[in-house]
């Protein structure tokens, strides 16, 4: 009998098409976000937001992932950005394979902000790199307080945690202190905005931070290149 | 809950591992292409804590991925890392049990991960035909 060291990651040709992805977004000066929650936590809701009060010239794209319909581009569509539906026929995440494919006519030099909206799922979508440069999990306040523990993965490998859908907290059991306590717990130091994008309630916290995100992008790049 | 809908809703739930498990069985693949005259009779994995797998989901998934194929009898080796932290301030390495990320030697709440998120190929195990008279039976 011979042991033979492996030594490699199981998902080691996701992760080289990521990397590969990563250096071209790198290149053409484009943040990358992508977006993972449970089914119906607001991730197209935070889109349609955020795609709302965007500059109509801005240079933003959109690729968002269901396991069935084009009914989330549908809604993303009516903001004239680029938006582009991955169908995954089953597949309950996004794989970086997907996201190369679906950007294969798009000019990436047109673009500088690219959001990917991953399949409603807390599991999956954490273990597959998309060549994001982070990624944001978001959690309702109609969810469990204590998703961050049960779910520890996602909330430890993203930079924000968007809390949504806080208008609804005078009628749900849900204490928010709680919620960031345990996030924190998974992750310490996890930034964290409070949203509604019912009322609108907080989301200037969430341009903010995107804001930023968007210039420390721009200003890392500008060292680089 | 019907039964139709239970089974697609496990189907759903163990989706990730069987990826997973696919993705395992091609690495073996891949690799006995550079052993030949031997046979795989193991492969292991490592699976940290943080990386949202499922052990038993994913041995249910391999095992019915290899069955009456010519790796019906690979054994899967899992092995799971636990969550290590590295105190920034005293450079103590200890192990995180219930998200208790505090040093346990000067109390530091400064401390940062260093692994537990592994989903690794540790290593495979191969074995020469007609070395065993197990032959590619399995010793499971």
């Amino acid at each position: 009998m011979e042991r033979v060291p492996l030594e490699r990651k199981v998902l080691s040709e996701n992760d080289r098409i990521a990397g590969e992805l990563r250096a071209r977004f790198q290149e053409h000066g484009i943040l990358c976000l992508n977006l993972i929650s449970s089914p119906g936590s607001g991730k197209t809701s935070l889109l349609e937001r955020t795609l709302e009060s965007l500059p109509r010239n801005d240079r933003v794209a959109v690729l968002t992932g269901d396991i069935q319909t084009e009914n989330d581009a549908n809604r993303l569509k009516r903001f004239n950005f680029p938006v582009k539906q991955i169908t995954t026929g089953g597949t309950c995440h996004l794989d970086a394979r997907m996201i190369e494919r679906h950007l294969a006519d798009w000019r990436l030099e047109d673009l500088d902000l690219l959001f990917i909206e991953n399949v409603g799922n807390l599991v999956c979508p954490a273990s597959y790199d998309l060549g994001e440069a982070a990624k944001i999990v978001v959690l309702s306040v109609t969810e469990g307080e204590d998703k961050p523990l049960k779910y520890p993965s996602i909330f430890f490998k993203s930079d924000l945690l968007v809390l949504n859908k806080v208008d609804l907290l005078p009628y749900v059991p849900f204490d928010i202190n709680v919620a960031a306590g345990n996030a924190r717990k998974v992750h310490p130091g996890m930034e964290i905005v409070k949203v509604s994008c019912l009322t609108g309630n907080g989301l200037h916290e969430w341009m903010n931070w995107l804001e930023q995100r968007r210039t420390a992008h721009k200003s890392l790049q500008e060292t680089v290149s | 809950m019907r039964r139709e809908t239970r089974q697609a809703a496990f189907l759903q739930e163990i989706m990730h591992e069987m990826g997973i498990a696919n993705s395992v069985l091609e690495a073996v693949r891949t690799e006995m292409g550079l052993h030949p005259g031997t046979y795989p009779c193991k492969v292991g994995v490592r699976i940290g804590e943080m990386a949202a797998i499922d052990q038993e989901a994913l041995r249910f998934c391999f095992e019915a991925i290899i069955q009456e194929t010519d790796l019906a009898s690979l054994e899967l080796g899992i092995e799971v890392c636990p969550r290590r932290h590295r105190c920034e301030i005293c450079g103590q390495e200890f192990i995180v049990r219930d998200y208790d990320s505090r040093c346990p030697q000067c109390a530091s709440l400064e401390t940062a991960c260093i692994s537990g998120d592994e989903l690794e190929l540790a290593y495979l195990e191969v074995e020469e035909y007609g070395a065993s008279t197990a032959g590619a039976k399995s010793t499971q």
